[in-house]
């Protein structure tokens, strides 16, 4: 607990450093000119959950008057909450067609603006103990591997990937997001699974194994607005921070591309 | 009034999934093999839990109303926690002794080969889990509420104790059985945290109708609409049919 406390503060600082005052225009600005203040409230992948927590920390030092709370989970899930009317002021999404739920059904406030790209690995067990090196090894009699289910983003992105490498895979099970598919990773039930490069780095206690396949299943993640925010103003300024440098550089160093 | 507040609350959630649900796509939707499957599942897995916590939990409840040992009070509790723990900790635990690391899971499966996880037995065994404390109960309090007298009167005529048990108290307390292996079965059809977390979500070999609602909702609201109609039906149809049948249409 102390280290990752520690390693969020040394992130948060990294953050705050690469700031300098040139950004704040950027990161400070309110389009509707209005103080940013009050709870911003943010619904997001689950696979951004180490890099946001960041960023909104680093958003707070840079509003003081402002505080993000975070709703982390699949971004499917998170889209239905959102047109069964939850109340939340922005909206990341871990592909775009789970953005589509949102805009489709009026609920965004202007248009998605992508603002992270995230790639699959093999996660393994430390030490990759079975030796795993290609995908196609996912596919051996008696592997046990955990994918998404193809309604999560993460799952549709496994399948594009896996189509790509002419490989198949029968996982023993279809997780509901890309945390409980890594899960099953570091319990040692499975011995591998399709996550983000993002989730491998941030988890620590497993490895990642890359391979060419993924590179033709890259989810794009759009950021927007919502409609029925109870912060617009707040909202809106989160969404810039987030396409700012200091959001950017912390977004990288999680292991993110950038768009 | 608040009677009728009490009934609306219950009731409105249920009249809401009838008038939302996709009535001109419902024969369609219905004929799909995925919810074939997940139902077949989730009867199987529910009924075989049922038999498992049966077997144990009689037992268990008769020790527990009868037997005195030391500590008797604390066992009572232990029995019940599963009750109040959120299901999705259960799984976590299950995890953590019958997984392929478990206590328990890592020597079964370096012996035998044997793993219960990501299996249709696992999904048993969290159902199992999750629904023995409410057989439990239900027979124990039976137990308590039964006249003693009848099996000492069986006991000094010659009886053994397993005739006893058998021919006395088992026809006694079967009631109290009856209604403790219905609220078990209805428990372990609706089971989804320690299901999901123990057993994980196969189509066809884990995936019972409860996870097969919560993943169809990330993508489909109808389809998940329709796989909480048809397991709603289920169990108000089996649960109405056992209740006349078994308990006589009392309690």
């Amino acid at each position: 607990m102390g280290r990752r406390l520690l390693v969020t503060l040394l992130a948060t600082a990294v953050v705050a450093g690469c700031g300098g005052p040139a950004d704040h225009d950027t990161a400070g600005g309110t389009p509707s000119g209005q103080p940013v203040a009050g709870t911003v409230t943010v619904l997001a992948a689950a696979s951004l959950t180490e890099s946001f927590t960041r960023i909104g920390a680093a958003f707070h030092r840079a509003h003081p008057g402002a505080t993000v709370r975070f709703s982390f989970g699949g971004s499917s899930g998170l889209a239905q909450q959102i047109t069964a009317g939850a109340p939340a002021d922005v909206f990341a999404s871990a592909n775009p067609d789970t953005m589509t739920t949102v805009t489709d059904a009026g609920d965004a406030a202007g248009k998605p603006v992508t603002f992270a790209r995230n790639q699959l690995v093999i996660a393994v067990p430390k030490g990759n103990p079975q030796g795993i090196s290609t995908v196609d090894q996912l596919a051996s009699p008696g592997r046990k591997v955990a994918l998404c289910a193809a309604q999560v983003p993460c799952g549709a992105a496994a399948q594009r990937a896996l189509r790509a490498a002419g490989v198949r895979v029968t996982p023993v099970s279809q997780e509901q997001d890309v945390k409980a598919a890594l899960a099953k990773v570091k319990l040692g039930e499975v011995d591998a699974a399709l996550v983000y490069r993002t989730d491998v780095r941030a988890a620590g206690d497993v490895d990642g194994i890359e391979f060419p396949a993924s590179a033709s299943a890259i989810n794009d993640y759009p950021i927007v607005a919502l409609r029925a925010a109870p912060n617009p103003s707040g909202g809106a300024a989160f969404v810039a921070y987030v396409r700012s440098e200091p959001a950017r550089a912390a977004l990288a160093a999680a292991g993110f591309q950038r768009p | 009034m608040p009677a009728v507040a009490g009934l609306t609350f219950l009731v409105l959630p249920l009249l809401g999934l009838l008038v939302r649900a996709p009535w001109a796509t419902l024969p369609r939707r219905l004929a799909e093999p995925a919810v074939l499957a997940a139902l077949r599942l989730s009867l199987t897995t529910a009924t075989l839990a049922t038999v498992l916590c049966l077997v144990f939990g009689v037992p268990l409840a008769w020790l527990l109303a009868r037997g005195s040992f030391p500590g008797r009070r604390l066992v009572r509790a232990l029995v019940t926690v599963p009750m109040v723990l959120p299901p999705v900790v259960g799984g976590v635990a299950l995890l953590l002794v019958f997984g392929r690391r478990g206590l328990v899971g890592g020597p079964l499966d370096a012996a035998f080969g044997v793993s219960l996880p990501f299996t249709t037995a696992g999904v048993v065994v969290a159902e199992a889990f999750v629904a023995m404390p409410f057989l439990v109960i239900s027979v124990q309090g039976a137990l308590r509420a039964a006249d003693t007298r009848y099996e000492e009167a069986a006991a000094t005529l010659g009886a053994g104790r397993w005739t006893v048990f058998r021919r006395v108290t088992l026809p006694m307390v079967a009631p109290g059985v009856a209604a403790g292996a219905v609220l078990c079965w209805a428990r372990a059809l609706g089971e989804f945290g320690a299901t999901i977390t123990f057993a994980g979500n196969f189509p066809g070999r884990t995936q019972t109708m409860p996870l097969a609602v919560y993943l169809a909702l990330e993508q489909d609201v109808d389809a998940a609409i329709v796989l909480s109609l048809v397991l709603l039906t289920v169990s108000v149809a089996i649960l109405a049919g056992l209740r006349d049948r078994w308990l006589g249409g009392a309690g």
